[in-house]
């Protein structure tokens, strides 16, 4: 196999010394992490390899050696580094050499015992691989490789080798804490060794973080432990409560303030991403709520708001009345049966006008009620559309109504004439065996039962329009209560800082690494840069996605055909935990 | 070391393929496919420019015009950006893996790396397109749950040739 070396471009241009690192035999790689310069004690190097390798779990050792010769190759200092080899004995010692202005590197590899396998070739050939020690460092490879354990210096043969590179990048943090300031035995040169990376703001949010979550999860608990009280618990609360969206989405976003004030340390760093894109989405939908609500409360937009929707209520009412009087006529040059078009129609009549009544009694009241819904908008804009779709549903309540006593009478006929039909034909259905059985029935039971059957199917027309047109105008509500849900399960599951990580620090979310090939000489070992590559953005939002509120339709479109045939009751946006109707 | 041959593939389009040979351990292939044309790029934008004409004498409305360049150009740079590849790269690394880069004629290039270790092997796959068969080189991915099973199977140029110069073409790399 040929030998990777891979060296940190930070240290392409630092001064002679030992090469530090890791050495990975499965992959036969060498992974250089620092570069240790001249004048050292040999006695103290040893020391600082062991307290790193406790500390880090990552075998650190002295690999090989550096030398970079500005002007001409100095002999004395190449015999020096080759003695070098005795004082830490490594298999196989590495010679890394930058010669006159820096296009010329070589690389001698040398082994101090025969090697184990004979036909291995006798030259090894060295590939020299650089790599960003930073961006290697805060990168994560997606999908994460998990290494089951961290003893130090054990990889499971089965990860790849660039796997086994990151993790030793990630798990050497300690070999960096120390910069060329520091007054220590040693001089190491790596990412950080012009100045550790820290910030003022990361460190005092890090410091007021700790009371602050205490203070607000506390809190948190306080408001949790209300809503689960046992009055909430009893029949006309809780049924009212699952049925309105605007209690899901509360419940919803309590549950992601809980996680994100939680004064648990996030265990991995897919937790921390979890964690980061909730704060992320509830920032978000907090700041747009606040845009509407200063939209909404600014020019008495709300009066306006109030005095348009009795108008709009009592337009709605009489467009239902003149379709249910097209309906009593002749709808479509249909010939309707008279006498129960007249009772159907006079029956939906009295409701509209029921409703409308209620309306106009409500109708000083209204102003206020919008003005303390606007206010609701500050927690959020998914609560405010969760509100608005509820408000749609209360003001078409009387749509549902006639949708549910069309949808019934006419689930009533279907299975009337079915069952009669059976008769007709002398067959019954067999309740036991679920199955079509025949029988002989008797006359009289024939004849009342064909008498039936010949009502039932003559009346079928009728019915059939009244179920047809309630049941469009149901889906048409529907639909637009399905948009708004949309919308809010938008705002609740976007990763909203994956996305933005993904395109201002795109070296953190890694699908993988990408190699070009430098200048090349012949005789010189063969140098790549490997660079990494990003996370598409596809992948970024299905690997990140926040889990949403689960309003998705439960049926699917051939199901819900035979629904409507039957003339089932529909409710293709249920919430999750409702029980079946 | 380098190396300049040329092909056709199966809609008679020329693509030129380039072998460069850095060391022992490393090969890079290089496949250019014919560039957009003029003619097609006229054609298209001339039947687009028509249609909405058509529609604006019907209509009256000036705005049918101002979508149909709108949709031209939006189609023409989505057009570059994520389909016209003009530029397809094999860099082969011995023990390192296997990397697939395709540019774009937009200038924005996609690169994939696979590990020598996830490699069980290259083969030329067979298939049926229309009335014709088509050759194509693809990758097999060891499955990581089963040793002696295949996980994917990925292709590495997304220009089928015919089956003699992708023969060639392998016995070189082989």
């Amino acid at each position: 196999m040929v030998l990777k070396a891979f060296f940190p471009t930070c240290c392409v241009s630092v001064d002679s010394g030992l090469l530090v690192g890791r050495w990975v035999p499965e992959h036969s790689s060498a992974v250089v992490l620092a570069v240790l310069h001249f004048p050292f004690i040999p006695i103290q190097v040893k020391q600082l390899l062991a307290q790193v390798r406790q500390a880090s779990e990552v075998g650190v050792a002295v690999l090989g050696t550096w030398c970079h010769c500005r002007q001409e190759p100095e002999e004395s200092l190449g015999r020096f580094l080759e003695g070098l080899g005795a004082v830490f004995p490594h298999e196989p010692w590495l010679q890394l050499c930058r010669e006159r202005g820096g296009t010329l590197w070589s690389c001698e590899v040398t082994h101090r015992q025969a090697p184990t396998d004979p036909s291995a070739p006798g030259e090894d050939q060295v590939m020299l691989i650089f790599y960003d020690q930073r961006q290697v460092l805060l990168s994560q490879l997606h999908p994460p490789t998990v290494l089951p354990d961290r003893q130090a210096g054990a990889t499971p043969a089965s990860t790849g080798g660039l796997a086994a590179v990151f993790d030793t990048v990630a798990r050497s943090e300690v070999l960096f804490r120390s910069d060329r300031f520091d007054e220590g035995p040693v001089r190491l040169s790596h990412w950080q060794s012009e100045g550790v990376e820290a910030s003022i703001l990361a460190e005092l949010a890090r410091r007021a973080s700790g009371p602050v979550c205490l203070l607000l999860a506390s809190l948190l608990s306080l408001v949790s432990a209300v809503g689960a009280c046992r009055v909430f618990k009893l029949w006309p609360l809780s049924f009212v409560g699952s049925k309105l969206s605007t209690c899901e989405q509360l419940r919803h976003r309590l549950e992601h303030l809980t996680l994100i004030f939680s004064t648990r340390k996030a265990e991995n760093s897919a937790q921390l991403m979890r964690k980061a894109n909730t704060v992320a989405s509830v920032l978000l939908d907090v700041a747009l709520g606040l845009t509407l609500l200063s939209w909404l409360h600014g020019r008495s937009r709300i009066g306006h708001l109030a005095d348009a929707l009795v108008p709009v209520a009592d337009h709605v009412a009489e467009e239902l009345q003149h379709l249910l009087q097209w309906l009593m006529g002749a709808p479509a040059g249909l010939k309707m049966n008279r006498a129960l078009d007249q009772v159907l129609g006079r029956f939906f009549l009295y409701h509209i006008h029921l409703w409308i009544s209620y309306i106009h009694l409500m109708s000083p009241f209204i102003e206020h009620i919008l003005w303390h819904v606007g206010l609701s908008a500050c927690l959020g804009l998914t609560v405010a559309l969760s509100l608005l779709s509820d408000i749609i549903a209360l003001l078409t309540f009387h749509i549902y109504c006639f949708y549910v006593y069309g949808a019934r009478l006419y689930c009533l006929k279907i299975h009337g004439l079915s069952s009669l039909w059976r008769l007709f034909r002398g067959k019954k259905w067999n309740v036991l065996r679920q199955r079509v059985d025949s029988c002989s029935y008797d006359l009289d039971q024939l004849f009342i039962g064909t008498l039936l059957f010949t009502i039932l199917l003559f009346l079928l027309p009728t019915t059939a329009l009244y179920y047809l047109v309630f049941t469009l105008l149901r889906l048409l509500v529907v639909a637009v209560q399905g948009l708004i849900h949309l919308l809010v399960d938008l705002i609740n599951s976007l990763p909203l800082y994956s996305l933005g990580l993904r395109l201002c620090r795109p070296y953190r979310l890694a699908a993988g690494v990408k190699f070009r090939v430098l200048q090349h000489e012949a005789g010189r070992p063969l140098r790549l840069l490997m660079q990494i590559n990003p996370l598409p953005y596809s992948r970024v939002m299905h690997t990140y996605r926040l889990p949403s509120c689960g309003c998705h339709p439960k049926d699917s479109w051939g199901a819900l055909c035979r629904k409507l045939f039957f003339g089932e009751l529909i409710y293709p946006w249920r919430q999750r935990g409702d029980k079946q109707d | 070391m380098e190396d300049e041959r040329s092909f056709s593939d199966i809609c008679g389009g020329r693509l030129a393929l380039q072998r460069r040979y850095y060391s022992p351990s490393c090969r890079e292939f290089c496949l250019r496919c014919p560039r957009l044309s003029l003619r097609s790029l006229t054609a298209v934008t001339c039947t687009v420019w028509l249609a909405a004409y058509g529609l604006f004498t019907l209509c009256e409305n000036s705005m049918i015009l101002s979508a149909a360049i709108f949709i031209t150009l939006l189609g023409l740079l989505g057009y570059l950006h994520f389909v016209k590849i003009d530029q397809e790269t094999l860099l082969i690394i011995d023990s390192l893996g296997i990397q697939m880069t395709s540019s774009y004629a937009s200038g924005k290039e996609s690169t994939t790396f696979i590990e020598m270790g996830k490699v069980k092997d290259i083969v030329i796959n067979e298939a049926i397109y229309m009335q014709k068969v088509i050759y194509y080189l693809c990758i097999l991915l060891k499955d990581p749950v089963e040793p002696h099973g295949i996980a994917q199977v990925v292709p590495v140029f997304q220009v089928p040739s015919s089956g003699l110069q992708l023969k060639k073409a392998r016995g070189v790399e082989g």
